[in-house]
């Protein structure tokens, strides 16, 4: 059994969501390490686009604090501005969104405006950046949270980037045309949207965890999918891609 | 050539006035003119309205300092930190006194700037259709598509128009014509949404380097209300070619900023007990050296003849 840790598991099973060719918009941290494994392994021409306004063909030589990092601008596809690249998504031509939360709900939901919800604020969040542009326009949403029971709730507070919103039809009535959450990765699991309600349902479970214990640690009935399996460990391929992406090691 | 060049803090006191809309870089992470940031602290400029979609730590610093009436942004925290301290204090705990949150997200403050800039009465998106950014921020308006034949929503984003947008950049002339190169965000967009520019310049040219390359112009001079000399003026974000991003510095402030205490510590040590942008860079000392960039990469040449 290859050696990872469960942050390299996460990644793993995130480059796993990118098909090959296909328009990525990354985000940040954890995605950034899925984008490069995905482009050393199954999908060689997935091209992926930061917020900022950088696309890139090939993941930075260097760790990155920041998308907007030297190194993340030097042999850049193209570094532009913010509409350029945003506008990709309006246009309906990004495949791939990533975005992370504080807390989502059973629809996908995902709220980092205001804990509490915006007339009574408990925490203040530092808001939407571009994770409502991503949620509501990229064709497959996937998004990357640690599981706990406070964070995947029954009802999010303030809803800052669409899931389903309510359920069935939820999308279409708010006049979404497009997307939704494809998977949510944590920390023990993935969860997919199951059914015509789009109710997200454990899919898979992590390597070392059970079934109780993620719907435990769920704040909501988590109901298990048909055919749900243990998430698939790293194959060798991809540790080795991971291993050559991630070269200080700082997901180890 | 109407020369434009002032030291900052002259640029500070005679273009940012109380009360005004101001934009300190508009790039996400890159190019922020931090020097920006601390003078207006120095200065003790109230009640302003910080505009921006992502402004790393800046406009939480500013908050703290009790310079923000408003935020109308799309995120304020501190990017490699996590929350902004003093943003939540300030929404939760009105220290050190209430803020007006207008919430937007990073597309629909870059369409409210594409309108300010090019005199739209509004931008139409697509964009957080199902977020309840549509109902926290009552500037927002819903209409239906007129050129659809089904029904189909689209979300009307009204106009903003800073008062004062200040900019980092590479290089710059003496009239403000700049250049600046890698990601730039929203950085044009504020500039010709602005009424007033402040270009924050890493290096003073003469201006035949500025227009031996006229692709490469962020904002014309003729746009360019002040243009100020800060080398490392960015500090501690990064500028492409120039200088790293100084994370430790960030992750600094984060540690420090947790409670009020701290926060007026470590504003005391980096921006009162220090003397202006000079100061500023001499108490960094080889920190600084560390973080330039010292390789060349250099971009293929752009002939430009015409004969």
């Amino acid at each position: 059994m290859a050696d990872y840790s469960t942050q390299e598991l996460m990644i793993i099973a995130a480059a796993r969501e990118i098909r090959d060719g296909e328009l990525v918009f990354v985000g940040m941290r954890l995605p950034i390490t899925a984008y490069g494994v995905a482009r050393l392994t199954h999908a060689p021409n997935a091209v992926g686009m930061f917020e900022g306004g950088v696309t890139r063909y090939a993941p930075a030589e260097e760790t990155l604090y920041t998308m907007c990092d030297p190194a993340n601008q030097r042999n850049a596809a193209w570094t532009t501005g913010l509409i350029q690249v945003m506008g990709h998504l309006q246009a309906g031509r990004v495949d791939t969104g990533f975005i992370g939360g504080a807390e989502i709900d059973k629809w996908g939901n995902i709220n980092t405006s205001y804990i509490g919800g915006h007339e009574n604020v408990q925490v203040k969040l530092p808001g939407s950046g571009g994770a409502a542009d991503i949620a509501a326009m990229s064709k497959r949403l996937i998004a990357i949270m640690n599981h706990e029971k406070r964070r995947l709730v029954e009802r999010v507070s303030y809803i800052t980037s669409p899931g389903y919103i309510n359920g069935e039809g939820g999308r279409a009535k708010a006049g979404i045309a497009v997307g939704g959450p494809a998977a949510v990765i944590t920390d023990k699991a993935v969860l997919r949207p199951h059914g015509p309600a789009n109710e997200l349902h454990l899919s898979s479970v992590h390597p070392g965890h059970t079934a109780d214990e993620v719907i435990e640690n769920t704040g909501w009935e988590l109901k298990t999918a048909p055919g749900m399996t243990e998430t698939p460990a790293p194959g060798d391929a991809e540790m080795t891609a991971l291993h050559q992406v991630d070269r200080e090691g700082f997901w180890r | 050539m109407i020369e434009k060049i002032c030291s900052l803090s002259d640029a500070v006191r005679d273009l940012v006035r109380d009360g005004d809309g101001v934009v300190i870089g508009a790039s996400l992470e890159t190019a922020i003119p931090f020097a920006a940031t601390y003078e207006i602290i120095r200065q003790g400029k109230k009640n302003l309205e910080m505009i921006a979609p992502i402004s790393d730590a800046s406009t939480d610093m500013l908050i703290g300092a009790g310079c923000v009436g408003a935020v109308t942004g799309a995120w304020v925290g501190n990017v490699s930190g996590g929350l902004g301290h003093n943003y939540r204090r300030a929404a939760e705990k009105q220290i050190p006194h209430a803020l007006d949150i207008n919430d937007y997200s990073n597309f629909t403050i870059g369409m409210a700037l594409f309108a300010g800039a090019y005199g739209l009465p509004y931008a139409p998106v697509r964009s957080i259709l199902g977020s309840d950014i549509i109902n926290s921020n009552p500037a927002f308006k819903m209409a239906t598509n007129p050129f659809s034949t089904e029904t189909e929503p689209v979300v009307l984003v009204p106009p903003v128009k800073p008062d004062v947008a200040i900019l980092g950049v590479q290089r710059a002339d003496a009239a403000g014509n700049n250049h600046y190169w890698g990601s730039s965000g929203l950085a044009q967009e504020a500039a010709l949404a602005a009424e007033r520019v402040i270009i924050v310049a890493d290096e003073i040219v003469e201006p035949d380097v500025i227009s031996s390359d006229p692709s490469r112009v962020l904002v014309p001079g003729f746009r360019v209300a002040a243009v100020c000399h800060v080398p490392a003026g960015t500090h501690p974000a990064p500028l492409t070619g120039r200088w790293q991003r100084d994370s430790a510095f960030f992750n600094d402030y984060h540690a420090r900023s947790r409670d009020v205490d701290g926060y007026k510590a470590w504003l005391d040590e980096w921006v009162f007990a220090v003397e202006g942008a000079p100061g500023y860079a001499k108490k960094l000392g080889d920190r600084l050296s560390a973080l330039k960039i010292a390789g060349s990469r250099n971009a293929a040449h752009a002939n430009y003849a015409a004969e």
